[in-house]
This record gives C-alpha cells, structure tokens and sequence, in this order.
C-alpha cells in the first residue's frame, strides 16, 4: 500500500512456529498479507502491516498464533478511558441496544 | 415492502425431524421482533423459519431500486445508520439450486445491498446473520458476526435440507469472527473465505473459489477514503460548532469592556480559523494521508494544520499586522485541533492497530491538549494586549 504503514514494532503479534501445521489459513485470511507459507511452515514477512485484527489467531486450527486483537480506533480508546470499559468505534453505535435478541 | 414480491416455496431435500420450533412461527408478529420492524426490515421477519416440509425464502433482485440507493446515500451521511438493517435468514438471488453456492452476509443493508448487486447472473443463496445491523468489518472485530451466529443460522434456517454441499462462502473481512475450524466442527460446513471486495465474487466463484492473492488484500485508496468522510466530518462537527460559537462571542472582549464590532472582525475571522483547523484535520489529511510525511496520524494532522495555518493566516489577518501572540495562539490552536481530528480518523482507517493507535495516543493526546489549552490562553491574552 502506497506509504501507507503505520507505527513500526507495535503489533502484539506471535507465531509459535513449532505448533504450526502450515495449514495456510493465517495467510488466506490476513487482510494485510502479512503471512508467507514458506517449506509448510507459516512466517510472518513484514510484521508491521500487521492491523490486529485477530483473523489469524482465531483461524489456526493449531493455537499456533497469538495476538491482541481490538480495532484500531482512537475515538473507541477515548470512549472506553471516559466510561471505563467497552469502548466502541464511530464506526459501531454502542450496539448494545439490545433489540433483536430473542426475536423469533 | 423492499425485497418480498413473492414467496418462493422450496422443497425440504430431506424431511426427517421438522418439528420443534416451527409452530411459534410468526402468527403473533406483534410480539415478535416488535422493537425490530422498522421500515427497512423486510416483512416477513419470521421467514426463514421452516413451515411444514417447505420452507420459504425470500428472494432478492440482485437490482438496487432508488430506496436502496437512497438508502445508502443516507447511511453515509450518518442519518440512521443505527437501523439500517434487515431480518436475518435465508435468502435467495436468481434461481438457486441444493448445488448453489451458499454466500454469507451481515444484516447491515448496505452490506447486504453491495453483495447482491454484483450477483447479477448468478444464482446463489445469502444466509443473513443477525449483526444487529452492522456491517461485516465492524462487525468481525465484536464477534456479532461470528462462529455462533453462523452456527445458530445454519441451524434455524436448515441450510443442510436445502443444499447438498457442505460449503459457505464468508467474506473474507467476517474473519476476525469466524473460527473456521469450528463452525466445521460444530455443524459440518467448511468456510471458504471470499474475497475482500464483492465486486471480485464472481470471478472467485467462476474460478472454483479460489481468491487471487490481490483480491485478499485490503485496499485503502483515495476513493475508499474519500466515501468514508462524510460521516466522520458529520461527527466533529458538532464540536466544531459549538467552539466556534464560544470563540465568536469571546471575540468581543478587550480592555475598555466588550466591543460588539470585534465580535464581528476577530470573532469571524477566529470562526474561519477554526474551520480551518477542522477542515484541515478531518479532510486534507485524510484525503492526502499518505503524501503526507510521519506515520502517527495525529502527527500527520498536525503537519496539516501548520500547513494549512501558514495558508490562511496570511490571508485573513496577515502575518505583518498581527501580534506575535495572537500568531502564535492560532499556530497552537490549528495544529492542536487538526491533529486531534485526523487521529480520530484512525478508526476509519483500514491498516491501523490498537497498540499503535494507543501508542500514538499516549503522546498526542496530552500535547494536543496542551496546544489547545495554551493557544487559547493566549488568544485571550492577545484580547487585552492591543
Ligand atoms: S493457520 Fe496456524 S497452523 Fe495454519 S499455517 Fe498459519 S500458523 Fe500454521
Ligand atoms: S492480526 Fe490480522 S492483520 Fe495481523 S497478522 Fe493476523 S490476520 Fe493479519
């Protein structure tokens, strides 16, 4: 992406690479290709595209991957310092207005 | 009223155990999903429910009309975007078969509305996840749309009776909800993830599902953040206004008391400055974010705002025939301000991490606070000064 990089050596992102099985699904899921599969075995190439996002950690069927995942979001780290905990991006209205549930 | 011209009745390819929930189907629709049907929820809310041995689904014209457009044109300008969404189930586009790929969708509309329109000639099923209206990035990233919903939907719509495959397509943006091997486990489909962008399905579906590596990336052009402003200006506005307003009316204030003649010059032209500052922070920057030197969005709207301070300033007042204070103030305020905007812009973002943006945070929040604090200290000063 065109100098588009964030803040460098921030991303909490772990590969454990003896568990991996290179199965692949990191790769496929990553939306910053920040995986390679290299002699089955996933690398991590550029660690600093890395958004923690998550998909990786939640879709390796070997727990071979951790991240702190959580959205990227200043206006969600404000809200949740100012009401505590819970924070919500713009982009999500607190959805916590609880329609819907149950119905049907 | 958006999507309902008829019902299509489709066979059960397997009629075995339909039983349990069917009978509270939605006969007593008052109680059910009463809080939920606004006017853009589809009708017939309890549709996906299985009655008897047919189950009915709704079909969709992969057509948007002038509603959904609209729609959409609203949704960005943020008006009602909390309840833009539509009943979750099974729904049909084109002609859809038990071999028909099986595409899953967010309930948010406009989600919904970008996938089917790139379904022309196509015949698939969608099975909408209840996400409480929100849209599958958003979403992913809260676990509404996620490994249970999937589940639960495969479940209440009995996807297995109705397709003979054993195969969904999830967007590939839903996967920092979804566990694939789970859903696998828990009720024998297999995720294939999709492409980014809905526009590349039917390539990905033509090619035997398989994504080429560029349709995995996500983009963050100068279009994709072009359509993402007008909400973000809509947020900061308000606060925009209301600063103005106490900056206009404090414009008045000198030594020999209050002038309503300064409220007018100093007053509007602060106004212009603050917009200024505003302007630069939640557009220019955004809009030239990466020819913009740092990496830190609260330093590249700072940048911005010196940039757009030097512009303007020589303009309206004039370097000249100002006093080094009152210059100095609004250096301080435009850059504070502008800063502080382009870093909420994170969240529009696509490539921004929660530990960088905390990072950033921890260092330009209490400057940008400073800034403020101070610039507006000594505008008041300059007030008195001359
Ligand atoms: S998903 Fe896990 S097991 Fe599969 S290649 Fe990636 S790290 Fe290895
Ligand atoms: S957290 Fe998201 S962006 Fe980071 S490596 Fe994993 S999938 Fe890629």
């Amino acid at each position: 992406m065109l100098g588009l990089k964030y803040l460098k050596n921030v991303s909490t992102l772990k590969l454990e690479e003896n568990r991996c099985n290179g199965c692949g699904m990191c790769a496929v899921v990553c939306p910053h290709n920040v995986f390679a599969i290299e002699d089955k075995k996933a690398v991590i190439k550029d660690i600093d595209l890395c958004m923690e996002c998550g998909a990786c950690e939640l879709n390796c069927p070997t727990e071979a991957i951790a991240v702190k995942s959580g959205v990227g979001c200043a206006a969600a780290v404000i809200s949740s310092a100012v009401k505590g905990a819970g924070g919500s991006c713009d982009c999500g209205y607190d959805s916590d207005d609880s329609k819907a549930s149950g119905c049907c | 009223m958006l999507y309902v011209k008829n019902l299509l009745k489709v066979k059960i390819l397997d009629t075995k155990d339909e039983k349990k929930e069917t009978e509270k189907s939605c006969s007593d629709s008052s109680l059910c999903c009463g809080p939920q049907s606004r006017e853009e929820l589809a009708p017939p809310c309890c549709a996906p429910l299985p009655v008897d041995n047919e189950i009915e689904i709704t079909p969709v014209s992969p057509v948007l009309n002038f509603n959904d457009h609209l729609g959409v044109v609203k949704a960005r300008l943020n008006i009602g975007r909390m309840n833009y969404k539509l009943a979750p189930g099974l729904y049909a586009v084109g002609t859809p078969g038990s071999d028909s790929p099986v595409l899953v969708s967010a309930n948010y509309k406009m989600s919904f509305d970008y996938l089917r329109r790139e379904l022309k000639n196509i015949n698939a099923w969608l099975l909408v996840l209840d996400t409480k209206g929100i849209n599958v990035w958003c979403d992913a990233g809260k676990g509404t749309f996620g490994t249970d919903e999937i589940i639960r939907q495969i479940k209440n719509t009995n996807l297995d009776k109705i397709v003979n495959h054993r195969k969904l397509i999830v967007p590939q943006l839903g996967a920092p909800g979804v566990a694939a091997h789970l859903v696998k486990k828990a009720a024998g489909f297999k995720v294939i993830y999709g492409p980014v962008r809905a526009a590349d399905l039917p390539a990905f579906l033509q090619s035997g599902m398989k994504a080429a590596e560029e349709m995995r990336k996500v983009r963050f052009n100068i279009y994709d953040r072009l359509i993402l402003l007008p909400v973000e200006l809509l947020i900061a506005l308000k606060y925009v206004i209301f600063t103005s307003a106490v900056f206009f009316l404090l414009a008045g204030l000198n030594k020999t008391g209050y002038s309503f003649g300064f409220t007018l010059t100093s007053g509007s032209k602060s106004v212009i400055f603050l917009l200024t500052a505003f302007f630069s922070g939640t557009v220019i920057a955004p809009l030239l974010l990466p020819f913009i030197p740092g990496r830190a969005f609260a330093l590249k709207g700072f940048f911005a705002g010196l940039a757009a301070f030097f512009l303007i300033f020589q303009y309206f007042s004039g370097f000249s025939s100002s006093g080094i204070i009152n210059i100095i103030s609004w250096v301080l305020i435009i850059s504070s301000v502008s800063s502080f905007f382009t870093m909420n812009f994170t969240g529009a973002s696509t490539y921004t991490s929660l530990s960088g943006v905390k990072k950033e945070m921890r260092i330009a929040v209490p400057l940008q606070i400073i800034g403020f604090a101070v610039g507006s200290i000594l505008w008041m000063i300059a007030r008195f000064l001359y």
